[in-house]
């Protein structure tokens, strides 16, 4: 894809930056749900959950192979999956924390997936022509898991007294997560400008909009905002992240160049 | 606790346009909506269908196994009833 770049001329850091967090989103989070296989409530939602984490990485792919492209520095996909340290890691620090129960997983792939679709559409006009065919066909993955996680949040949040208690405490622990999607920076600020996607700021409103309706069916009352902040999309992760990497990157360390 | 187990759903897929659904296994799932949301994660990971009913596997009504006799077996010497009798004009080709 690097091929007819006159775009590569114009690449920006704020750019290559705006597509690591897109794809280290997309790597995190599909690590994290694949943790689920054998180990679902039930075999329907273990593959459930498993062909979402395949999306995902099947994005994140997408996402680091272009990334490396607009870098320029002829790495490939798996050295920018495996081989990084954490501090290059670029996701927000919601995708790493641990899965915990099925509750959490939930709630998170909920307020995550409607982020996505948001994110998405948007991209869909990029003027990354790349970015933008990797938006079209991550959409239709991202309303499927909006979908499925929305139906489940409605369920537990609804459901017996266990499932709510449940439900809540996962609300409660992972939204104030939800506000460094919104922050602003610099690199939003650069890459709205030069139309590639939108400052993740401007989408708050309309996320608002869509996951909290379902929450209210779901019977979930929605923690007020603190001044809690995480910084995982600046490089600065919580403590759960080198755990995670470790057994991502096992692998690709142990026998370097390994394919299959 | 009040252990409940989710009720079984039936599932048929169908896996071109202008085809019939076909039976293709059950899942099991707490209410409709997520019959066939399971339905389409366990049975069109590799692109089997573009359509998917769920019926709700207490909901058939099946013939019993032990009436075989008396209700298929009767069928068995009356090749009659296969329309295979008739000598068909040339014109009529997809029969």
């Amino acid at each position: 894809m690097v091929a007819d770049m006159t775009q590569a001329n114009i690449t920006t850091p704020e750019h290559i930056e705006y597509v690591l967090r897109l794809g280290d989103n997309a790597l995190i989070l599909g690590q994290r749900l694949s943790e689920w296989c054998g180990h679902a409530p039930v075999i329907e939602e273990d593959l459930a959950l498993t062909n979402m984490a395949l999306d995902l990485i099947g994005q994140s792919r997408l996402l680091l192979t272009h990334a490396a492209a607009l870098e320029g520095k002829g790495r490939d996909e798996d050295q920018m999956a495996f081989l990084r340290v954490e501090r290059e890691y670029r996701n927000v620090t919601m995708m790493e924390v641990p899965n915990e129960d099925f509750g959490r997983t939930t709630v998170r792939n909920f307020l995550f997936s409607a982020f996505q679709v948001l994110l998405w559409e948007r991209l869909g006009a990029s003027s990354d022509a790349e970015l933008a065919a990797i938006a079209a066909k991550s959409l239709k993955e991202a309303r499927y898991h909006l979908n499925h996680s929305a139906e489940w949040v409605i369920r537990l949040g609804d459901g017996t007294d266990v499932s709510h208690a449940r439900t809540q405490a996962a609300l409660d622990y992972l939204w104030p997560y939800t506000a460094e999607l919104f922050a602003a920076n610099p690199t939003d600020e650069a890459v709205a400008a030069a139309g590639i996607g939108p400052a993740w700021g401007e989408l708050e409103a309309a996320w608002e909009a869509m996951v909290l309706p379902v929450l209210g069916e779901a019977t979930l009352v929605v923690p007020a905002r603190t001044p809690f902040k995480t910084y995982g999309k600046f490089g600065r992760h919580s403590e759960h992240m080198g755990h995670l990497l470790a057994t991502m990157q096992y692998m690709q360390r142990t026998y370097p160049g390994a394919t299959w | 606790m009040e252990r409940k187990e989710w009720p079984l759903w039936e599932v048929f897929i169908r896996s071109r346009n202008g085809l019939d659904h076909k039976h293709c296994g059950s899942v099991h799932a707490p209410d409709a909506k997520l019959a066939l949301q399971v339905a389409r994660d366990v049975y069109t990971r590799r692109l089997e269908g573009v359509s998917i009913w769920v019926v709700k596997a207490s909901d058939i009504v099946a013939s019993d196994p032990d009436a075989k006799p008396e209700l298929f077996d009767p069928a068995e010497d009356k090749i009659y009833r296969h329309p295979t009798f008739y000598q068909l004009p040339d014109e009529v080709n997809h029969m």
